[in-house]
Parts: C-alpha cells; sequence; structure tokens
C-alpha cells in the first residue's frame, strides 16, 4: 500500500503547515504548547515584540470574514516582527472571477513568506500548500467545517494551564457539534493528548452520528453530559443554522442546552467554562456563567495570541 | 589533521575559581545583580548566589528568542525562560555563563535582556573561554582557557546534588 506523508509535516518530522490536528503526533503539538508559554511571558515586557520573523511577510488571506481571529494572528505576526498584509479577498479577487490558485500565484509573486488562510470550502488551505513554493508556510485559520487547528491549540493551552495535566480529565463539549470545526479539532488534539474521557453534548440533529467511532461519548441531556466534568468547552450557536428544521428556537436550546448556574453545578466544583466566541448570551450561555469564576473564556483570547506564535514560528524555522 | 585531544576540565575546581572572582568583581561593585544564561550560566548563578549570600533571586536570560541561526536552525526546542525577579533599569549586571564560544549567544542575550530596559552596565563572567569568537564580546573574568576543535562541544551538566561537571561531545564523529 502507498503510504501518503502527512502534507504537514517534512521528511524529518518537523511542522512546515499547520493545516489540521489531525494525524499530527503528541510530541508536535507539546512542542507548541510549550513554545508557547514562552512567548506569552513577551507580553510582560516592556519591548512586547521579538525578532524572529523580522523581515518575512505574512498574509492575511481571509475568504470568509473574522475580524476577531484575523486580528489574533495580525497581533501574533507583529509581535514576531513580521511585516503582515491583510487581504479582504472575499471582496475583491474572488468576486472578480480570480480562481483560488491564481490569487496565490499573485501573492507569492509579491514575496509571501506565510499564508494564514480562513475559507468557506473544506481543505482550500490544503490545496495552497500543495501549490505554493517550497518556502511558503500555510496555516489554516479555519475551513469550512473541517478544521480550526489553532482554535483547538489555545484550548489545550488553555486546559493545560488550568489543570496541568490531560490524563486524568473528563471534557464535555456542547452545542452545535455537527457545524463546528472547532468541535473538530478539539476532539483530535484532546485525543492525541491523551483525555481519557471526551463527551459531546447537543440535541440529536446537532450531534454527528460517527463520533462514536472517535470514542467519543454522546449525549443528548446536558446534566447528564456535563456530571462530573472537568472542563466544558461551549460552542457558538451559529444563527443561520436556526432557519433550518434543525433547531425549534434559540429560546428553546437554551432551555436544554444553555449553560447556566444551575446545570453548571452539575460539574465538578473546579470546572472551567470556555468558549471560542464570539458568545451569544442567553442562547449557549447565561451571562451569570460566562461572567462567572468558572469562566476562563478572556484568558482563552491572550493565550490565543501566545498559541498562533508559536505556531507561527515554529513552522517557520522548519523548511519543507 | 589532528585535532587537540584535551582533557576534560574540572568543572567544581573551575567553579570554586569562578566563586573567588565574582567575589573579587562584587567587591567592587557590590550593586551588582547576577543574571545566568539559560541553561547552564543560569545553575551557575543560582550556586553563586547561595555562596554568596546574596538578598533574592539572580536572573535568568533566555536567548533563543533573539538567536541569529533561526533562519537555519528554527526555533530550539526547550529554550527556556528569562526570568528577571527585578528591574533592570539603572542596575549594574553581571551575565554568567558556562562556556564562552563565538559570542553569539551573548549577544542574543544581550538584546533580550534590552527587551525589559535599560541596565547601567553588563558585564560578563565565565567558567570556560574556548576562543573562536566572531564577535567582540569578551568576559571581564575566566576561570579557565580550554583549546576546542570546531567540531568539539563542551557542556555542562548538574547532578541532583547540585555538582558541576563537563562532558566533552563529538560532532559528526
Amino acid at each position: 500500500m502507498l503510504s501518503r506523508r502527512n502534507p504537514q509535516l517534512n521528511r524529518h518530522g518537523e511542522l512546515i503547515h499547520l493545516l489540521s490536528i489531525e494525524g499530527l503526533p503528541k510530541a508536535v503539538l507539546t512542542q507548541i504548547l510549550d513554545t508557547a508559554g514562552t512567548f506569552l511571558s513577551v507580553n510582560d515586557r516592556d519591548v512586547k515584540k521579538v525578532p524572529l520573523l523580522r523581515g518575512k511577510s505574512v498574509f492575511n488571506l481571509f475568504f470568509e470574514n473574522s475580524t476577531r481571529t484575523r486580528t489574533t494572528f495580525e497581533i501574533a505576526a507583529k509581535r514576531l516582527s513580521a511585516d503582515v498584509i491583510n487581504l479582504d479577498i472575499a471582496r475583491s479577487s474572488t468576486a472578480k472571477g480570480e480562481s483560488l490558485l491564481d490569487t496565490i500565484a499573485n501573492l507569492s509573486a509579491m514575496h509571501a513568506d506565510m499564508f494564514v488562510v480562513r475559507h468557506s470550502e473544506s481543505g482550500a488551505p490544503y490545496l495552497i500548500a500543495q501549490h505554493c513554493a517550497p518556502h511558503v508556510h500555510v496555516i489554516n485559520a479555519g475551513d469550512g467545517g473541517h478544521a480550526h487547528p489553532t482554535q483547538a491549540l489555545l484550548d489545550m493551552y488553555t486546559i493545560r494551564h488550568f489543570k496541568g495535566d490531560f490524563s486524568q480529565l473528563t471534557v464535555a463539549i456542547v452545542g452545535d457539534i455537527v457545524h463546528s470545526r472547532v468541535a473538530r479539532s478539539d476532539i483530535h488534539a484532546l485525543t492525541t493528548l491523551g483525555v481519557p474521557e471526551i463527551r459531546a453534548v447537543g440535541p440529536k440533529t446537532l450531534v454527528p452520528g460517527d463520533l462514536r467511532e472517535m470514542g467519543v461519548h454522546v449525549f443528548h441531556d446536558m446534566a447528564e453530559g456535563i456530571k462530573g466534568a472537568d472542563v466544558i468547552i461551549m460552542l457558538r450557536l451559529q444563527n443561520e443554522r436556526m432557519s433550518g428544521a434543525m433547531l425549534p428556537s434559540a429560546g428553546e436550546f437554551f432551555k436544554h442546552f444553555g449553560l447556566t448556574a444551575d446545570k453548571l453545578a452539575r460539574a465538578k466544583p473546579d470546572a472551567i467554562v470556555m468558549h471560542p466566541g464570539p458568545i451569544n448570551r442567553g442562547v449557549e450561555i447565561d451571562s451569570s456563567v460566562a461572567d462567572g469564576t468558572h469562566s476562563v473564556i478572556l484568558p482563552q483570547v491572550t493565550y490565543g495570541i501566545a498559541v498562533r506564535m508559536a505556531v507561527m514560528s515554529t513552522i517557520a524555522g522548519n523548511e519543507a | 589533521m589532528s585535532s587537540p585531544t584535551p582533557t576534560v576540565p574540572d568543572a567544581e575546581a573551575l567553579y570554586a575559581a569562578l566563586l573567588e572572582g565574582v567575589r573579587g568583581l562584587l567587591g567592587t561593585a557590590p550593586d551588582t545583580a547576577l543574571v545566568g544564561i539559560w541553561s547552564g550560566g543560569a545553575w551557575l548563578a543560582a550556586r553563586l548566589h547561595a555562596d554568596l549570600g546574596l538578598a533574592g533571586e539572580p536572573g535568568v536570560l533566555s536567548s533563543a528568542l533573539h538567536r541569529d541561526d533561526f533562519g537555519e536552525r528554527g526555533l530550539a526546542a526547550g529554550g527556556g525562560a528569562t526570568k528577571l525577579g527585578f528591574a533592570i533599569e539603572g542596575q549594574r549586571l553581571l551575565l554568567i555563563d558556562d562556556v564562552l564560544y563565538t559570542g553569539r549567544t551573548i549577544r542574543a542575550a544581550i538584546n533580550e535582556l534590552y527587551d525589559f530596559g535599560r541596565p547601567a552596565s553588563v558585564a560578563l563572567a565565565v567558567l570556560v573561554d574556548r576562543g573562536g569568537r566572531e564577535l567582540p564580546i569578551e568576559s571581564v573574568f575566566t576561570a579557565a582557557h580550554v583549546e576546542l576543535a570546531p567540531n568539539q562541544r563542551l557542556s555542562l551538566a548538574r547532578a541532583d546534588d547540585g555538582r558541576f561537571s563537563f562532558a566533552l561531545e563529538q560532532a559528526g564523529a
């Protein structure tokens, strides 16, 4: 049988692109988390900048809008001293009919060193990684319903920061799992890092059936699903899903799967509550929980920058 | 071509010499703070700090984020983290390192230092100077000069009881 090499790794097994958590060895994930710890301390200095990517150009290619994610990548690249170019692709080339690969060829001719790609189509960052010049690195900043690896890594950093060790944890992921690239990437990362109990909690219409094959325990009852959990990852309920037949209403969803203080009391007393943002108060999470003592939603944002610095500096330092 | 085969220096004997050298330097400038270069230098600074009965904690400097070989070698795994428990602005500093070679680590460490402020002065004391400088950097105290071939690497180790030893490694041998 022909074995295909993971396109994210070079022949030494070093990370050259970050496209998906799936298939990455534990050592690679752990090294990124360790490196992120170093970068977190850069924020405490007078000079919040290190020269690792000095003279490199990072292109943020957001074919799908996400101001917040784009901004965190921009801050991360600037703290590494890179030049950052933001392209609002959704409103320019694509609208004029240029193909994805023509866009990439043009940007490569402008001497890009790294592409940060957000795209509504699953696999778009892979296509770019396969066709760009050997010295160019690609980071997937979210592709369709497929993967959001930097979000998963910052989630793992947050969990490790507050819980120390993955090997004894129960982690519940709650909400619209079927449409969530965050959930998918989190499940791969949690599995690789050795979390023994991963739960997916949500209504039948929003939890995919194949999760059990990945070793995930599926719950359609919130109280049962978060009982005894160390970590609760709430997902954003995307308003656009409401229009289909998947959910009766936001109010109905909140009643059954919204995280309230009452439901949270079922989890471990020292449980942490996470959310990839932006949060819908009163839809998937109650304000008192989002702002409460269990919430680590804002630390996640801070760690996200350090984790993205770690990813960028790791792949930039490895040759194809 | 034959390369020199030096005897591995006795790290404990050199440490004793470094201790006296640093004691002498601090005698003339008592307001000086010690800062160890991660990792060997940080071990040395911690032990010097204890043996000299100094207050507080010595600083630790990592050169990882300012290295000039990032393009070739990438990010060093486990490069340590800078930890300065005191304000360096206007402070006299004595950097401590185990082996001084090209001077590039010290250059990177000084850059790292300046991300935290502007010290009054920065000097360097080392256990071993192996020559081969590629930058204009010198130590004010050196416990020993050792001749080594370019493919040889001298690395400091610290045992569980805190005692130091040197190991001589041959690259590509």
